[in-house]
């Protein structure tokens, strides 16, 4: 048996599905056939899979892709490190009234914009910058190290940006834990380790999950900080695109990169969600 | 009998609050221990002081004989029933229960064997594989008890675990838990605001009010012969009366009822009368006791709970009188006249 629909519902479903088709569906279908499409000798448009070839020709795409993949599961990872403590200490130690200020706080270099904040890293991190002075001045080094333009410099930058979206969904599964689960662990004799590992970060990881996979996305798809604190020798897959399309114009080659780089990190997503055991649907809401 | 718990002198400040004001008591072994009392009256508290989670400001704690001072929950032989159970939800039922067993690090024949034991106890086989979320509340509960008890604990904390449950379900679970704790044998101590789960399941209670203890007894002897007026108050129903004199050994009420109470050798401030203590139309030949006119204001009909709500003619008082259903009374209406009676003995006067 059928159910009719009412108007509303149409109503309703209407920007839905022009969101999904005009901004998602019909750029990737034309970006999907542009990937495939290659200008032979004599100036024809073919079918071909020549830009995809390219990509494995080239040993720098390569090595960058991996290098890329690499980085982002690392950061995401540090993100995690860094944010976890924050987020138990926000949402179960510092009373709700401080807490919610203090996440406030957090988020302002969001609202600055990450330009600004990236410029921001630079004069704390460059030679004559204020950490250097600063290790100078105590006498803890004798000359500046090189921090900007190197893979380091563009980690920090990275993870900065990235982390603050790590912590929401963190503090919010966080919140939903009982603090009677924790004691109720202690209670059955549980050390404070068994406690982190078998209660506290099962409970949370479809929280984990969740800040990961946007965290993961943010970073690989980053242009900004690995462009401007990595400088010339951090290279990062963002760029071999723009590359592809900005420096030699060829979008072609260009549409190829992107949609490695998209399948790039489906597969990793897909992977880590089968190795924690989470369900994408359970991660989303 | 040994005491399994001894409590000496143990108070527990907050701030300038204090919760728990200098309570003793010992518990012991094999029994069933409530404490009962209202909300904020100390008594999670001093549960928690026992499994652990806080720290008594002065006193001492011993169970078996040893002292608990600076022993973390997870070193102390007792186990708590959390208000909400705080089963794990990522684990089953049967990886709940071996929780604690795990954290011993025995070998895992034994945990097995220890579990399946536990589960068949409280009554559970068939349902090891379950997540703890798709059980009822009633199997929740004993998924709780099971988890602790399956580590042999000393004593068995219980705080308020039937709160959340229906009614009907929460009267089952009231003898389930009785009869399984005289089946192992382990010491609970049940703290509860709910008279009747402490009268029914317990053999010592003590009812607690301002971080004091107000009396520890029997539950029989808490009914009958309430040793202070917040217990004549809190334990049961019972009708209260302000006092305003006590001459020639009749005791004046606020109102005015006049009731004879000889050798009071204190000057009282409250009197206590049990609904059920009152005995309708008593035959004139009955001695020793209180003779009250009365008039039927309305009858309030509850099954075998049915009372009359009455008013004293004498002093416009109200009082509750419990209304037996059988024939005898059955004709009994709104605006009657009434012949009360009550034996002295349960007129209960208190200084405080």
């Amino acid at each position: 048996m059928k159910k009719k629909r009412s108007s509303t519902f149409y109503l309703l479903m209407a920007p839905v599905l022009l969101w999904l088709i005009l901004l998602i569906v019909i750029p990737h279908l034309d970006m999907f056939f542009r990937s495939f499409r290659f200008e032979s000798d004599n100036g024809a448009m073919v079918f071909s899979l020549n830009n995809y070839l390219s990509f494995f020709e080239d040993q720098i795409y390569w090595l960058t892709f991996v290098k890329t993949a690499l980085y982002s599961i690392g950061v995401t990872f540090l993100a995690f490190v860094v944010t976890f403590p924050v987020a138990f200490y926000l949402t179960k130690v510092v009373a709700k009234k401080y807490s919610s200020f203090m996440v406030l706080l957090l988020l302002i270099p969001i609202w600055i914009g990450e330009l600004v904040t990236i410029y921001g890293w630079m004069i704390l991190l460059s030679d004559n910058g204020v950490i250097n002075n600063f290790l100078v001045g105590v006498g803890l080094i004798d000359s500046p190290i090189v921090m900007l333009y190197t893979n380091f410099s563009m980690t920090i930058g990275l993870l900065y940006m990235s982390m603050l979206f790590m912590i929401i969904p963190m503090m919010s599964a966080l919140e939903s834990l009982d603090d009677s689960l924790i004691e109720a662990a202690s209670d059955l004799g549980a050390s404070k380790w068994t406690i982190f590992r078998q209660i506290i970060i099962p409970y949370t990881t479809p929280g984990i999950a969740s800040g990961g996979i946007i965290v993961f996305m943010l970073v690989i798809g980053d242009y900004v900080a690995p462009n401007i604190l990595g400088g010339k020798s951090s290279l990062w897959f963002t760029e071999q695109i723009y590359n592809k399309f900005l420096a030699t114009f060829n979008w072609n080659e260009g549409a190829a990169f992107g949609f490695l780089l998209l399948m790039l990190s489906s597969g990793i997503i897909w992977l880590a969600l089968r190795l924690t055991g989470q369900k994408l649907e359970k991660v989303g809401s | 009998m040994d005491h399994v718990l001894e409590i000496k002198n143990v108070t527990k400040r907050f701030g300038d609050f204090t919760a728990v004001d200098s309570v003793s008591f010992d518990v012991e072994d094999g029994g069933f221990f409530s404490i009962l009392g209202g909300s904020g009256c100390g008594k999670t508290t001093l549960l928690r002081m026992i499994a652990g989670f806080e720290i008594e400001t002065e006193g001492e704690l011993l169970i078996r004989g040893e002292s608990m001072r600076g022993i973390p929950p997870e070193k102390r032989a007792v186990n708590i029933v959390f208000q909400n159970l705080a089963l794990f939800p990522m684990m089953n039922v049967e990886k709940n229960v071996a929780f604690g067993l795990q954290r011993q690090k025995l070998p895992q024949p034994e945990i097995q064997t220890r579990v399946t034991e536990m589960l068949e106890r409280v009554g559970l086989v068939g349902f090891e594989k379950k997540n703890v979320n798709d059980l009822s509340g009633g199997q929740r509960q004993r998924v709780a008890i099971a988890r602790s008890l399956v580590l042999r604990p000393s004593i068995l904390l219980l705080d308020e675990p039937l709160g959340a449950l229906d009614r009907k379900l929460r009267e089952h679970m009231k003898i389930e838990l009785k009869v399984l704790q005289k089946e192992i044998g382990t010491t609970f101590i049940y703290i509860t605001h709910d008279q009747s789960e402490a009268l029914v399941m317990s053999d010592k209670v003590a009812v607690m009010n301002e971080g004091r203890f107000e009396q520890l007894d029997t539950p029989k002897n808490l009914y009958k012969h309430p040793a202070t007026s917040f217990v004549a108050g809190f334990v049961g129903e019972n009708n209260e009366f302000d006092v305003l004199d006590y001459v020639d050994g009749r005791v004046v009420t606020e109102n005015g009822c006049k009731i004879v109470k000889d050798g009071l050798d204190f000057q009282p401030k409250k009197l206590y009368m049990r609904p059920e203590a009152f005995i309708l139309n008593p035959s004139p030949d009955l001695s020793d006791i209180q003779r009250i006119d009365m008039r039927i204001k309305a009858i309030l009909f509850d099954g075998s709970n049915t009372k009359i709500s009455a008013i004293i003619k004498e002093s416009n008082d109200d009082v509750l009188i419990s209304l037996p259903q059988n024939a005898e009374f059955e004709s009994l209406k709104e605006g009657d006249d009434l012949d009360v009676g009550i034996h002295r003995d349960d007129i209960k006067c208190y200084q405080g």
